[in-house]
Formats: C-alpha cells, structure tokens, sequence
C-alpha cells in the first residue's frame, strides 16, 4: 500500500501539493486526473522518492518511505532521460544495472509488442516511439508500484493501443498502477479509480463503475462538474 | 475490438451485453471456451477487475460456466439460450417503446407502423 498523510510541497511562493492524504491499494488501476499544473506529478515525485515534502509524510508498505522502497516503486517520468547517444538495447542494460527486478526478456517482448527494436538510437524516435520505449523499460520491472506520468501525451492511436495494452497487462493482484492524464477519457475504460486533484489538492476519489452505477455518468462527466467552473466548486 | 461505451451503464454491464448477443447470435457455441479475464480485458480494453465482474455476471445468469482450472465456457442449456433470446427480444422491445411513448406515439400507431416497410436509413448514427 502507498499512502500520503497531509503531504505538502512549495515552490517558491507556489504551493504544488497542499496537504493530500491519499492511500492507494495494490490490485488497482487508480487514474490521477486534473489539468497541467495542478499536482499530480509533484505527488507522484514525492511517492517515488524523488523529492522530500515540505510537510507530512508518504508511507509505503505501513512504513516511511526511504531509500530502500525505491526499488519497489517504478516511476516514468515525463522529461526524457536518456542519454542521445543510446540505442533501446543500451537503454535496456542501463536500467539492468540499476533495478534488481528489471527483467531484460521482458523488456524485448515489449519492445517488440510495440514494434519497436533494441537497435533503435534514442535521439532518432518519434514522439509516440519515445513514449512506447519509455513504458517498455519502466514495465520491464517487477515492481510493485508503478506510476506513469503522462504515458499517453502526444502519441497517436495506435501508439496508445499499444500502451493501454501493456498497462492492462501489468495489472496483478499485488500491484499498484497509478496512471496520471489530463486526457480523462483515455483512462475511461481501464482505470478502477479516479484521482481527481484540483489546484493542489484532493477533491475525490471515486470508483468508475460505482460513478455509473450510482450517478448514472463517466468519469468524463465527473471531470467537467468538478473542474468546469475553475476554483468556483467546493466538494 | 473497439468498443464504444455509453457514459451511463457501469462498462461491466455493457461488455455483458455484448457477449449475451454473441451466445444468442451463435458467433459464440455453446461449450465454446472463452477467452481468460486478462484476455476478454485486453479485448474489450477493460480494466481486468471489470472482466472478472463480466464473468462472474454471465455465470449467474447461467449463461456460462466455470470448470476449476480449464477456464469458462459457455452454457450447452439450449433452453437457456432460448430464454435469453426471449429475454433480450423482450428489453428491446421495452426501450422501443417506452421510446414511441416519448414522441407521443400511440400503440395503434406503432403497430401501424412495424408493418410498413422500414424507411431508408439516413446514414449511421452512433447509439449514444
């Protein structure tokens, strides 16, 4: 389980994250949803150990996070980070050194389920090439959080088959997914949880099938209400 | 397959839907195996959790059954079939109507109706 009591980041004079408490539970596919600028990634930061909160604390399995939960948690941030002169292979063995649970097979199988191959330099992808190679290497680890930032930015739709295909099949009954998007409808049909974070903070967290079995609406629906009226609705 | 979702019905109930057309169709036999939860969510681009829900759904329904270890299968109770063919006549029908009655439509006039030949479709509208 990884859980986040009254956690806190500023910036400057700009509050990033202001006191969420949040606790996600293995087996789930939660969707972090909220437009550009409103905290998700500073969170996601903070759960994978990156940066420290100003306040309050990220917990990971009952205990503090610390160093040693890094290598249970994935994270595949939005910036690139790989070096130009690598080619996929070396960006496979470059991850190989770095997590014990990193599985090179697995990383072929899903370099090649996303047509991609290890011979590939990194500085001559694509856009939606980039995004696939970036999912294939961080879900090439066994790791028992995974969270992507933004997996599904500016990738065209095949691409985005592809991704959504490698996330459903990453789901595991000891395994948390969190999957952050401003592209709400993307995240429709996959996602078991939406996050939703509005201006720093946690507005909700709600079950999509619940939303339409009980409300009769998506989380398409949910979005527009909650975000529709910046700053004007207080839930 | 992709599949176009209405934003009101929980996803699970709507892949039931689709797979109760496929069993009364016969593009699914009965005693044909059907795919793992993992497979039908890759297929249907679910969540696998809903998946094992779509399952657990058709089985109670007694359209499909589990043997320990092999995986689902669907029903070999022809009646059953027979019944569900009844029963989703029945749904059809229910929202056809309960349609007219919101354009005012009598019962006289419907039944008018369904024995004129069907009009020219004007192009594919999505359902929802």
């Amino acid at each position: 389980m990884l859980e986040s009591r009254e956690i806190t980041k500023v910036f400057g004079r700009k509050t990033a994250v202001d006191h969420i408490s949040l606790k996600l539970e293995p087996g789930y596919i939660y969707a972090m949803l909220g437009p550009n600028g409103s905290g998700k990634t500073t969170w996601m930061k903070m759960a994978a150990g990156l940066i420290k909160p100003a306040s309050g604390e990220m917990y990971y399995a009952g205990r503090p996070l610390d160093v040693n939960s890094r290598r249970d948690i994935a994270y595949m941030s939005t910036e690139p980070y790989f070096y130009n002169w690598m080619t996929a292979a070396d960006v496979g063995k470059y991850y190989q050194d770095f997590f014990e649970d990193f599985s090179m097979e697995k990383y072929h199988r899903l370099l090649s389920d996303m047509e991609l191959t290890g011979d590939l330099k990194t500085r001559s992808l694509s856009s939606g090439m980039m995004a696939k190679l970036k999912i294939a290497v961080t879900m090439a680890r066994d790791a028992r959080v995974i969270m992507l930032d933004e997996p599904l930015n500016g990738i065209d739709l095949l691409a985005r088959d592809q991704i959504m295909k490698s996330i459903v099949e990453a789901v595991s009954p000891d395994r948390i997914l969190l999957i952050s998007s401003h592209l709400v409808e993307e995240l429709e049909t996959v996602a078991d949880y939406a996050v939703f974070i509005k201006q720093s903070h946690l507005i909700e967290v709600r079950g999509l099938e619940e939303l339409r079995a009980s409300e009769g609406i998506s989380v398409v629906d949910r979005y527009r209400r909650i975000y529709a009226n910046a700053g004007g609705e207080n839930e | 397959m992709t599949m176009k979702y209405n934003a009101s019905v929980p996803i699970y109930l709507q892949v039931v839907d689709s797979i109760r057309e496929k069993i009364v169709t016969g593009k699914m036999s009965p005693g044909e195996k059907l795919p793992s939860g993992r497979d039908l969510a890759l297929m249907y681009t679910i969540n696998p959790n809903t998946a094992a829900r779509v399952y657990q759904t058709l089985e109670q329904q007694k359209l499909l059954f589990t043997k320990r270890g092999l995986g689902s299968f669907v029903t070999e109770d022809q009646e059953r079939v027979i019944a569900l063919r009844e029963e989703m006549a029945q749904e059809l029908l229910r929202d056809f109507l309960e349609g007219l009655d919101r354009l005012g439509i009598s019962r006289e006039d419907a039944i008018e109706m369904i024995k004129l030949p069907a009009p020219a479709a004007k192009g594919q509208k999505d359902t929802d």
